[in-house]
């Protein structure tokens, strides 16, 4: 063998990924529909959450979703209750999804029927980080219960997401939550990230967050004229 | 934890390079985000089972880490994050998400050993 020599190949790791997303954001573009990507920790109220999102949305909006999980379909079946169509993209021992797993879930989707399409990603505050799912807005989710040092935990999630919801504000009293210092919290790692405080439960602070997805969906469309 | 998902990745990508070039692979070298979400020890503990039973079985994963570099709108330069908890100019304390360095999950070189040719 010759002396080893070091060649530059400069190859993004996850670029095949990068590639599927960037596809899937045009097709969404294409048919007007608008994106939103779920990220939480397990037990933060998800699905709850993704379920009166839903219920809420559809007297005005055609909504759909898609829901990553570990195992089970449990969460498919809550959501159904919406009446909104709904798939269930289990991902076995896969901690959190990736583009062409959403490219699957939706071959057989007419996307261009949709207004609002919801991916809830497997619960999980480190994985998902990484993977670009070609979605228009990615909104990170924790509830009062989980502290409010959690962004400064997992910054890296925080800071890639677009919006911040804190929900079971019913609980917050309960559990002493300090609104100010999770604001601070969420500031410090992504500055200038817009904030809803609400109850899925209660309904209390919906009505703000549902107004915000109706503009981002009228600026999304009027961007991308269908 | 992706990071096994993660290390098969950067060994399908060393292999290709690889098969092109008819090279031996000896070592990957990896740029790595501090923004990437990717764990580096988690990362190097997957590296072993990853290059299992490939052709650049037994290369070395060497990391080098990337720090986050954001743009100061204030001081108008780039400036390096101090912590992670705080995207703020380390000089002058504005916020700033102008982020302009730290998410690199790269393969930028690999270290090689010309097969040789059979007499």
């Amino acid at each position: 063998m010759s002396e080893p020599r070091l060649v530059e190949v400069r190859r993004n790791v996850l670029k095949q990924n990068d590639v599927i997303a960037r596809a899937l954001r045009e097709q969404f573009r294409a048919a007007g529909v608008f994106v939103v990507s779920l990220v939480s920790s397990p037990g933060s109220g998800k699905t709850m959450f993704l379920e009166r999102t839903l219920t809420r949305l559809q007297p005005k909006y055609r909504v759909a979703a898609l829901v990553g999980d570990l195992a089970t379909e449990n969460d498919a079946v809550r959501l159904a209750r919406s009446k909104a169509p709904v798939r269930q993209i289990t991902t076995g021992t896969v901690c959190h999804l990736e583009a062409a797993m959403v490219q699957n879930a939706l071959q057989e989707w007419d996307l261009n029927q949709l207004d609002f399409l919801f991916i809830e990603n497997v619960g999980n505050l480190v994985c998902p980080s990484s993977y670009d799912l070609g979605e228009n807005l990615r909104l990170v989710l924790m509830s009062v219960t989980e502290g409010e040092d959690k962004p400064l935990k997992y910054p890296t999630i925080f800071n890639s997401a677009d919006v911040a919801v804190i929900t079971k504000h019913e609980l917050a009293a309960a559990v002493e939550f300090d609104w100010e210092a999770a604001r601070k919290s969420i500031e410090s790692v992504r500055p200038g990230m817009q904030i809803f405080r609400l109850s899925a439960k209660t309904g209390e602070g919906m009505e703000s967050y549902l107004d915000f997805l109706g503009q981002r969906l009228a600026e999304h469309r009027a961007l991308a004229p269908t | 934890m992706h990071e096994l998902s993660i290390a098969m990745g950067i060994v399908d990508a060393a292999v290709e390079e690889a098969k092109q070039r008819g090279a031996h692979v000896t070592g990957v070298h990896l740029r790595l985000g501090a923004l990437s979400g990717v764990v580096k020890d988690a990362l190097l503990f997957s590296w072993d089972v990853a290059c299992q039973d490939t052709m650049i079985e037994g290369a070395r994963l060497l990391i080098e880490d990337v720090p986050v570099v954001v743009f100061c709108p204030q001081c108008r330069q780039d400036r390096q994050l101090e912590s992670m908890q705080s995207f703020t100019c380390p000089e002058c304390g504005t916020p700033t998400m102008d982020v302009r360095q730290g998410k690199e999950l790269e393969v930028f070189a690999l270290e090689v050993e010309e097969e040789e040719i059979p007499k």
